[in-house]
């Protein structure tokens, strides 16, 4: 692969976890899920490039990245798509139902009413994007929602909205 | 019930027993130290097929069965997958479990690999449980640090390497040959059985997958014995040949409209009437209860007067059910929508499955079409006719699909309209009125 001028590059340190779990494993393919959530954790969504250059470091066809990365939902293409924030509210069954004034999916509606954006989008400041989710298994304190690596429980209109202003507050990269 | 004594979720009320220092004070590794010095790995898969041990995650497949399927050991590797990809909606005691005790499902992990003469266990944590990673993180490099995997372990010549794996938020991962496929990198597209995993599985090598509370149990049965383990649950029923019964401690995830959800141990074979009232409290606001998930959705539905079903593995699929599944009872009151219950669970299979199938990708996706149409009130008085051809045509047990996606599916449409068909048949006929009992 010729190396352009302006063509981005992932991190050193990157490269160096991407080969660590290489090794790992009898079969280098093995290491294609762990490398893209440290391609991810660089960049916060899974550029194309980034995956040609993968594929290279793994000896794999882009093609057999390419076919891994797009199945699980996880992971995000675009740039554009992921703000600086995740956030993964839980619209399954349990918190739907788990609280009269505020299930999962009215919480989904209040958040991205409150954010002005619909699920799945994020906001024009680039700081929050909001997903439903399934089942985050947190049904024991449901209605629930994972903002980053972040579990929050028990949520309220009032929580949710200390969160958000949290949120706001703390500057990227922060999280 | 009344001298039942908690074992799985003995250590969650000490403080920081997730640490390795607390949980060696507690006796911790001396089982595993005790069997990899002493016992033979044909004397632990025995002591576990004899307890009577089935699997947790779901299917509640006999795990020394199981492990005895592995072929004779050649000079290469076996892998131990631990299924920590806990998805199924409304399941979360492996999650308590890995935040709670991460060193007892490592010692069950060293244990179970021992027996099973794995050379490598890979743990596959769904991504969604981030405090669990932590947990799990710290307790591995505590444990290594301690000796407990590694080589040579205890002074023995057997060896034992553990890797976290994380997930990508797909429910597939946790079918097991799925969980597999997704190891090597690829999509979790699950494979034909046969060939079956303890033959041909991670990189077409010998595999057990077991799931994280199953290989918990492992520990205690090698501590007190398999004649403890089955002096709890449920025996076999004499009617049924080959019952394997549904014996020990459970873990019970309650949630929904109960006073006080969470996870409790309590036997096999406990009502899930008792479960709501004794450890969830009862119903908020003293309302009737008006539906029951037992195990997950795939499991399908209990009404009010099935609730004094035993919670064990043969009892659930007598009233109706696909079996224990996750054992984690969902609680609906009154004031619930069944309707909600049918879109929700068309929608989540739609979501998941992982589009290998036609007749699941595409059965899911029209499910959904006319469960959506009917909660929204354009409902048509053929629609559940449909669902229910829907509900007979996909999934393992008709022959149309490769792994059991497509039955959760089928079990979860096929029982709410069987135990609900009037409520149902009344919304679609009149859906603005509010549905009442």
């Amino acid at each position: 692969m010729s190396e352009a001028k302006h063509e981005p590059r992932l991190s050193e340190a990157t490269r160096a976890a991407v080969l660590a779990h290489r090794g790992r494993f009898a079969d280098r393919r093995a290491a294609v899920l762990p490398a893209l959530h440290e391609i991810n954790t660089e960049l916060g969504h899974v550029p194309r490039w980034a995956v040609g250059q993968l594929a290279g470091w793994l000896d794999l066809h882009p093609a057999e990245v390419e076919d891994t990365v797009s199945f699980y939902s996880f992971f995000k293409r675009d740039r554009a798509a992921v703000g600086a924030v995740r956030i993964w509210v839980c619209r399954s069954i349990v918190c739907a139902a788990s609280c009269a004034a505020l299930g999962g999916e009215p919480l989904l509606e209040y958040l991205c009413e409150k954010l002005g954006i619909e699920p799945g989008q994020t906001t024009e400041d680039g700081r929050i994007t909001v997903e439903a989710a399934e089942c985050l298994g947190a049904c024991d304190v449901a209605p629930a929602m994972l903002v980053g690596e972040t579990l929050y429980g028990n949520l309220t209109c009032e929580k949710v909205d200390r969160l958000l202003d949290e949120l706001r507050e703390t500057r990227s990269g922060e999280d | 019930m009344s001298d039942f004594e908690p074992i799985l979720t003995a250590g969650f009320q000490t403080p920081d027993y997730h640490r390795l220092a607390v949980y060696e004070a507690h006796g911790g590794y001396q089982t595993a130290q005790r069997v990899l010095r002493k016992k033979t790995p044909q004397e632990v898969v025995e002591e576990v097929r004899r307890s009577g041990l089935r699997g947790r995650g779901g299917a509640g497949f006999p795990t020394g069965v199981k492990w005895s399927f592995l072929p004779e050991p050649d000079e290469g590797p076996v892998y131990l997958c631990v299924n920590a990809d806990e998805s199924e909606p409304g399941t979360f005691c492996n999650r308590t479990l890995m935040e709670n005790d991460p060193h007892l499902v490592l010692e069950g992990i060293l244990i179970s690999g021992f027996a099973t003469r794995a050379t490598h266990a890979v743990v596959y944590l769904r991504w969604e449980y981030p405090t669990c990673f932590r947990r799990l993180r710290e307790a591995i490099d505590e444990a290594y640090e301690a000796g407990y995997f590694g080589e040579n372990l205890f002074g023995t010549d057997y060896s034992l390497d553990v890797t976290l794996h994380r997930g990508a938020g797909a429910y597939i991962c946790g079918e097991e040959t799925g969980l597999i496929e997704s190891l090597e990198g690829k999509r979790a597209w699950p494979r034909i059985k046969p060939p079956y995993p303890a033959v041909k599985g991670l990189f077409a090598r010998p595999t057990v997958v077991n799931n994280v509370e199953t290989l918990a149990c492992v520990k205690p049965i090698l501590e007190r014995s398999a004649d403890w383990f089955r002096s709890i649950g449920v025996p076999p029923d004499p009617a049924v040949s080959k019952d394997p019964g549904s014996f020990g401690p459970k873990m019970f995830g309650i949630s929904g409209h109960v006073n006080r959800p969470g996870c409790y141990e309590a036997p096999l074979g406990i009502s899930c009437r008792e479960l709501i009232d004794r450890f969830g409290h009862g119903v908020r606001q003293g309302r009737k209860i008006k539906a029951v998930v037992p195990g997950g959705i795939s499991t399908g539905l209990l009404c009010e007067d099935e609730l004094d079903t035993p919670m064990d593995f043969r009892s659930l699929q007598l009233a109706g059910c696909l079996g224990l599944g996750t054992a984690c009872p969902v609680v609906f009151d009154e004031t619930y929508r069944i309707v909600d219950f049918l879109y929700q669970a068309c929608r989540f299979f739609t979501h998941e499955s992982c589009g290998q199938c036609t007749p699941c990708r595409e059965g899911t996706r029209w499910a959904l079409e006319l469960a959506g149409r009917i909660r929204d009130g354009r409902g048509r008085p053929n629609d559940l006719v449909l669902l229910e051809e829907i509900g007979q045509t996909i999934g393992i047990e008709p022959g149309t699909t490769i792994c059991g996606l497509a039955d959760g599916a089928a079990w979860a449409i096929r029982t709410t309209i069987e135990k609900f068909r009037e409520e149902l048949e009344r919304w679609i006929s009149s859906p603005t009125k509010k549905q009442v009992g």
